[in-house]
Formats: structure tokens, sequence, C-alpha cells
């Protein structure tokens, strides 16, 4: 049967439509991309002086960063590790983790961790847990997070770097432990790759490569 | 199809044709995120927005669809104006975006505002449409907060908890501690507990419907729905 006149034109239309529709994300997409990395650039500003207060450390702390894969560290990319010097001396380093197992899929982490290996604290970069019960691993949603401030590996020790309901020290919450679960353990992996890799850590220099995510 | 009068398209939007209570459309986000006046709230408002611009702009391009392509035209208008949203409120409120980013998404699982597009704005002109779109939004708007309420109350004995998150700071007063030292009731705050809370809030519309219902009228007249679509 050879295509009607009414096909043809049926045929062309969606394809206009598909176009149009295309046209349109891509021209979003166009229009707002600078601001967007920017957006992002500012909020990881912000969520790194939040992690390591200023006057611990003189370097740009943002542009002294490597790029470092690891299974410890989760993600199968390259994650930026951030590096606080004050007078050429490291002082603390923030680590990007991914925990792939939460609830909705990966959490990503920011982990500031003191050079002897305290914890300065943590922060939730993106995650999709469940709104309304996961999410409060964020700290938007509620203060969790700021449990992990001062703990380091060994106080607690490490078979206590759990949630309640595992037999650990960490607060799981009403109605939800995965996600609380993934991001104690995510923490944990994350002290670890840097107990063993700390010194290696500060002496390479600077990545110029960005990372496929913010 | 004639057209409806603005207080029509507003009744059937709001009560006698709710998307929540009566159509029973767009149930997984409604379910997935009423545990909190304030996240039901946030997904209200992202679906209002969306309900009446795809509702507008199915209503424009309708006499350029053919019935064969329809369905995948109005598909391929709400995902393009999903992602726009999405990267418009990325770029300019940023803030916004963390906060109800895991919201937008969401709405493409809205079956609701296909049904929209396809019952009601494919069939009117343009100002009708985007009036259905926003009394459906508001409709639905309406259900998720009465929803959130119930199980923010139940479930942990608040009411409005992070209002700042949507309002700014002005916000945080909104918040109430409605029974103190409440140590929650974990059903409501799980999805069974929306189950329940939905079946509840229909089963109080049907009440309150046969009330108003004059005496005398034993069985219950069909809403005198526009557009009436059942599905998922």
């Amino acid at each position: 049967m050879a295509p009607s006149r009414h096909m043809l034109r049926t045929g062309l239309l969606l394809g206009l439509f598909a176009a149009a529709g295309t046209l349109l994300v891509a021209a979003t997409h166009e229009a707002t991309r600078e601001r967007i990395v920017a957006n992002e650039r500012a909020y990881l500003l912000r969520t790194l002086h939040e992690l390591v207060p200023e006057e611990l450390y003189d370097n740009d702390l943002a542009a002294d960063r490597i790029l470092v894969r690891d299974p410890l560290l989760g993600g199968r990319e390259p994650l930026p590790v951030f590096r606080a010097r004050r007078g050429g001396r490291p002082v603390a380093a923030v680590l990007t983790a991914v925990a792939p197992d939460g609830y909705g899929g990966a959490i990503r982490l920011l982990v500031g961790v003191r050079h002897d290996g305290t914890v300065l604290g943590v922060r939730i970069l993106s995650h999709k847990e469940t709104p309304g019960l996961g999410d409060a691993i964020d700290q938007a949603k509620s203060p969790w997070v700021e449990g992990f401030r001062g703990k380091r590996l060994g106080d607690p020790p490490a078979r206590l770097w759990r949630v309640r309901k595992d037999g650990g020290v960490f607060d799981q919450f009403t109605g939800a432990t995965i996600s609380p679960r993934a991001v104690v353990k995510a923490v944990r992996r994350a002290l670890e790759y840097y107990q063993r890799h700390r010194e290696a850590l500060f002496a390479v220099p600077p990545s110029r490569e960005e990372p496929r995510h913010g | 199809m004639a057209e409806p009068t603005p207080g029509r398209i507003l009744a059937d939007g709001l009560w006698d044709n709710n998307p929540a209570l009566v159509q029973i459309l767009g149930l997984c986000p409604l379910l997935a995120v009423t545990a909190t006046v304030v996240n039901g709230l946030a997904l209200g408002l992202a679906t209002l927005a969306t309900l009446v611009l795809s509702n507008s702009v199915v209503s424009l391009v309708r006499h350029h669809v053919t019935p064969e392509i329809r369905v995948a035209v109005y598909v391929l208008i709400i995902a393009c104006i999903v992602t726009a949203i999405e990267l418009a409120m990325n770029a300019f409120f940023h803030d916004l975006y963390l906060i109800l980013g895991i919201f937008v998404p969401l709405i493409v699982t809205n079956c609701n505002i296909l049904a929209r597009a396809e019952a009601f704005a494919s069939r009117q002109r343009l100002l009708p449409a985007a009036l259905d779109g926003l009394a459906m939004g508001l409709g639905f708007t309406a259900v998720l907060v009465a929803l959130g309420a119930m199980r923010e109350l139940l479930g942990r004995g608040t009411l409005f908890a992070q209002a700042e998150l949507l309002f700014g700071e002005a916000g945080r007063w909104l918040e109430v501690t409605v029974l103190e030292d409440y140590r929650g009731w974990l059903l409501a705050a799980l999805p069974p507990g929306a189950f329940i809370g939905l079946g509840l809030l229909i089963a109080l519309k049907n009440v309150i419907d046969a009330r108003r219902r004059p005496e005398g009228a034993a069985t219950p007249a069909p809403a005198p729905a526009v557009g009436h679509a059942h599905g998922a």
C-alpha cells in the first residue's frame, strides 16, 4: 500500500512538533546553561565555606582541586577533592563521595575532614530520597548531617559507624532507614579513603580537568 | 463541544470533577509527597503551572494536530514544558530549585495533565483551556494540602513544618507544633497513610455531596462533568 497523502502529512506534522519541541528545550538549555553553571559553582563555594571555616586556610579552596577515582568514594566517574592549606601546609580536605545505595538512587555528598581525620562536616549535594521521609538527610530539611561533626574513624570505633537500627551510633528517621544508612556508609568509606591516601592527596598538583558533575 | 462557562470550569476543577477526588488521577505524585503540608503545596504549585501552560499550548495547536498523532504530540508538549520549567528554575530560582527540584520531574508522571489536554484543552479556545488548567491545578493542590495536613498532623504532630523552604524566612512563623511531645504515628507518615487518608477525603466529599442533594433524589446523579476522563 502506497502511503497516502494524509499519512505523509501526519508524519511530517509529528516531525515538525518534535523539531519545535527539541528547539524549545535546546534554546532553554542554551539560554540557562551559563547561569546554571554559575549557580552550581556559587552553591559549591558556599557549601565549601560551611564545611571549612575560613580562618582555617588561606589558599583558593575551590581551585585547589584534584579529581580522584576510587571504589571507596563510590561512583564510576572521577570525583573532586578540595584541599585547604595554610601557609602551604595541609589543614583540611573536602572529599566528594557517592552513596550508590540511597532509596532513590545515588546520593552525592561532600565530606570535610581536618588533616588529623576529624570530620568538619557533611553536606548533601544531590539526592532523590523520598520527600518527607528519607530527604531528612538533606541539611535544608533537618540538622541530621550535623551528627557527623567531630567524629572520626576510631571515635566511634568502626563497627559503630552504622545507624542505630544496625547497632551503631547514628540516628535513623521514623520510617526511613535506607537513606541515613547509605549516607553513614558513604562517610565512613570516605574517611577510610582519606586515612589511606592522605599524604598523596595533598602532594598532587591541582587538576585543570573539569569534573562531569559540579 | 459547547463551551462551558467560567463558573462551571472552576466548579469542576475544584469540586465536581476534582482531579484527585473524582477523576482519581495523578495518584503517583499525590500519594508520594503528601507527608507534609509544605511538600504537598510545593508539588501542587508546580503541577498548576504545568497544567496552565500545557493546556494553553495544546489549545493553540488543536486545529493542526490530526487525531492519529495527538497523544504523541501532547506527551511531547508536556515533556518539553516540564524540561524547560526545570531548566529555568535551576537558572533563575536556584534556591527554590534545590527544594522543589525533586518535584518537577514527578509532574511528568501525573497523567492528569495528559487527561486535561486530551479531554478539554484540545477542544476549547485558549482562555477556557488555560482557566481549566488553573482550576484543575487548584483542585489538585487543595487535595494535596488537605492530605498533607492530615498526615503531618497525625504523623508528626506539626503543621507547615519547614515552611521557610517555600516562603523564605518570613514563612517560619507558619510552622505550628500542634501536639507537644508527640511521638508520631508512623502509619500516617508512610504510604499506607496516604491511601487511607485519600480514601477518607473521597468519602467525606461523597457525604457532603449526598447532604447537598435535594430530598427525594435517591440515586446519586452523575456530576455534570466536562470532559470526564477515567484512567490510571
